[in-house]
């Protein structure tokens, strides 16, 4: 008995190096290249092309200030930044106060009009790119950062209904025939009671809208022209081409662009993993 | 007896309609609350994806819409050349796409689930580093393997050569063998969090007890895995399948990165996202009107195909049950 505990406590040991070995392994494949991208960043591209893989002798932030100046990264980050927040912004406020009806009342089409909201989390929205083109071209939107803004809200409405109505939906009763009682009108009782109580489901709509907006590449590829409206992705299309000799900025650039969403990341974890789960398991 | 828990359940039915249905708001207030997010979605996702339908039986100059010529622009699609090469060759490039995703990145995303249910420490470490990548945007991600895998600057073909493995160096993105292999690869190193996250999410919601009583009878963890968990994964299963295969058959900007809009070497790498966007905005004159019927047809296969999916790992799991 004993010898056969220990074959299989031994099997268990094995078993268990090798599952770490493999974790271990994965990982390294993941942050290696994120790493090396860091530190090619921090040296010249002559330093790059001699040793591909290497620590910095003298580490310098040149090659950022390169791509943020001569390649326009700020003028293009400044974009991303309010292109994604104010569309981010407004899905959020129309979502939630659709979202609030929907969850805490029943009345006649609120169902069809809930199935109506979460079809869009099946529908491939790109595919409705030449009449959406065609109708921000008469609306004058074209190469105009309203018209992407507009888009993205409306790309972002489905997710965030979908989450915020479940949300509203387990908020006890009371709370709101309380206030009622008390004189309360709806919208007070949306925005002073209800509203702060969903908080956490607000962090994760709002985290899990910023980052597909942020790297969004085809929208803005097609709907605006002038490179001074451009987004982080597109002006990323046209530095690859002109820089790309100039390895050191170019991985200053791939920085840039991810940096906003690291720290969002590092800040909301939870949330972006709520996300990425929404509606399975427990 | 009956009849009370009857009556029971019928007042707490009663309670439950009342709570959600009196005070029920007027009509005004509930089209104040729901208009802006219904005409912003209805004005700038439903109501363009129905337009395209339409539009798509008419003839178009530039951006004026002429009149209605049936369905010679799906026609067209498939008989006029280089529309007729390429839109095959990317429609078989999106399969292998799938099909590899499959077998690597939801493959490893299901085994790292696993590893990771049974491992007391580390869990959320390893959870986060594996998710991380999503965050990236596919360009960068795409941009950033493009120089790893560079052939002569790149760290990959670099490592290999310091290991002695220099037969295996090779232009990665250059040769029309390996550059569709070589996007599926960073496309999966990106996206294995998300699988992994979903079938983590699975295990938890099994419940122990059924482990317990099959440890009990005498399963080994190979066959706790393969006849307990495996199949009440399925439901799992099924959406992780549906989902990836929605995500490739909209594959763009990892693609664009990598192969650029022609999807090169050669067409190796040319995906429908690719073809469709040439088609809407590199095209002739008659562009949006082809596009429309692209649209149409990408539509129709990618819906039809996920509610089939569905389908099939429903009755899969009614069988199983």
């Amino acid at each position: 008995m004993s010898d056969h505990a220990r074959t299989s406590s031994r099997r268990i040991n094995l078993a268990s190096i090798g599952a770490n070995a493999l974790l271990w392994g994965y990982a390294a494949i993941v942050i290696l290249p994120l790493l090396l991208v860091v530190s090619n960043a921090l040296r010249p591209t002559r330093e790059i092309f001699k040793n591909p893989v290497g620590l910095p002798t003298s580490p310098s932030f040149d090659s950022f200030v390169k791509a943020w100046e001569e390649a326009s990264f700020n003028i293009y980050f400044f974009n991303s930044l309010v292109i994604t927040v104010v569309s981010v912004l407004l899905a959020t406020a129309v979502s939630a106060l659709a979202g609030y009806m929907l969850g805490r009342y029943k009345f006649r089409g609120s169902m069809l009009l809930t199935a109506y909201f979460l079809a869009g989390l099946m529908l491939p929205f790109r595919l409705a790119i030449v009449p959406l083109f065609l109708l921000l071209n008469d609306m004058g939107l074209i190469d105009n950062r309203l018209g992407l803004i507009l888009v993205y809200a409306a790309t972002g409405i489905p997710f965030s209904i979908f989450i915020l109505s479940s949300f509203f939906r387990q908020l006890p009763q009371e709370l709101s025939e309380a206030a009622r009682i008390d004189g309360a009108g709806e919208f007070t009782i949306f925005g002073r009671i209800m509203l702060p109580l969903v908080r956490p489901a607000l962090a994760t709509v709002i985290v899990f809208q910023f980052v597909p907006l942020w790297n969004d590449f085809f929208f803005p590829l097609v709907l605006l022209r002038s490179t001074d409206k451009w987004t982080l992705p597109v002006g990323m299309t046209r530095f690859f081409g002109e820089f790309q000799a100039d390895w050191s900025t170019l991985f200053a650039g791939l920085i840039i662009t991810t940096l906003p969403l690291i720290v969002i990341f590092l800040l909301a974890t939870k949330q972006i993993i709520a996300g990425l789960t929404a509606g399975i398991g427990k | 007896m009956t009849a009370s828990t009857a009556n029971q359940a019928k007042g707490k039915k009663r309670k439950r309609v009342r709570g959600v249905g009196t005070g029920a708001p007027s009509w005004e207030m509930i089209a104040l609350f729901i208009l802006p997010a219904f005409l912003l979605y209805t004005i700038f996702m439903i109501w363009p994806l129905f337009q395209s339908l339409y539009f798509s039986f008419f003839e178009f100059k530039g951006l004026a819409r002429g009149g209605f010529v049936g369905l010679r622009n799906f026609h067209e699609l498939f008989t006029r050349y280089p529309l007729n090469e390429q839109l095959p060759n990317a429609f078989w490039h999106n399969v292998y796409f799938f099909i590899g995703t499959m077998l690597i990145q939801n493959t490893l995303g299901l085994l790292f689930a696993k590893l990771l249910y049974a491992s007391r420490f580390g869990k959320r470490f390893f959870q986060t580093v594996f998710t991380l990548p999503y965050l990236i945007s596919a360009l960068v991600v795409g941009y950033l393997w493009s120089l790893m895998l560079n052939p002569l600057f790149g760290p990959v073909n670099q490592i290999l050569r310091a290991i002695g493995l220099e037969s295996l160096a090779r232009p990665w993105l250059g040769d029309p063998a390996t550059a569709l292999p070589a996007i599926i690869f960073a496309n999966a190193w990106q996206w294995v969090g998300f699988p992994m996250l979903l079938f983590s999410a699975g295990l938890a919601g099994i419940s122990n007890e059924l482990r317990e009583a099959a440890r009990i009878d005498g399963a080994t963890s190979w066959k706790l895995f393969r006849y307990i968990e495996l199949p009440l994964l399925l439901p799992v299963i099924g959406i992780v399948t549906v989902l990836t295969f929605i995500g490739n058959f909209n594959v763009f900007g990892i693609v664009w990165a990598m192969g650029g809009v022609n999807g090169e070497p050669a067409g190796a790498t040319d995906v429908l996202g690719l073809v469709f966007y040439r088609t809407a905005f590199r095209g002739g004159v008659d562009a949006f009107g082809l596009a429309s019927a692209l649209a149409v047809l990408m539509f129709i296969f990618i819906f039809g195909v996920s509610m089939l999916m569905l389908r099939y790992f429903r009755h899969m799991e009614e069988k199983l049950t």
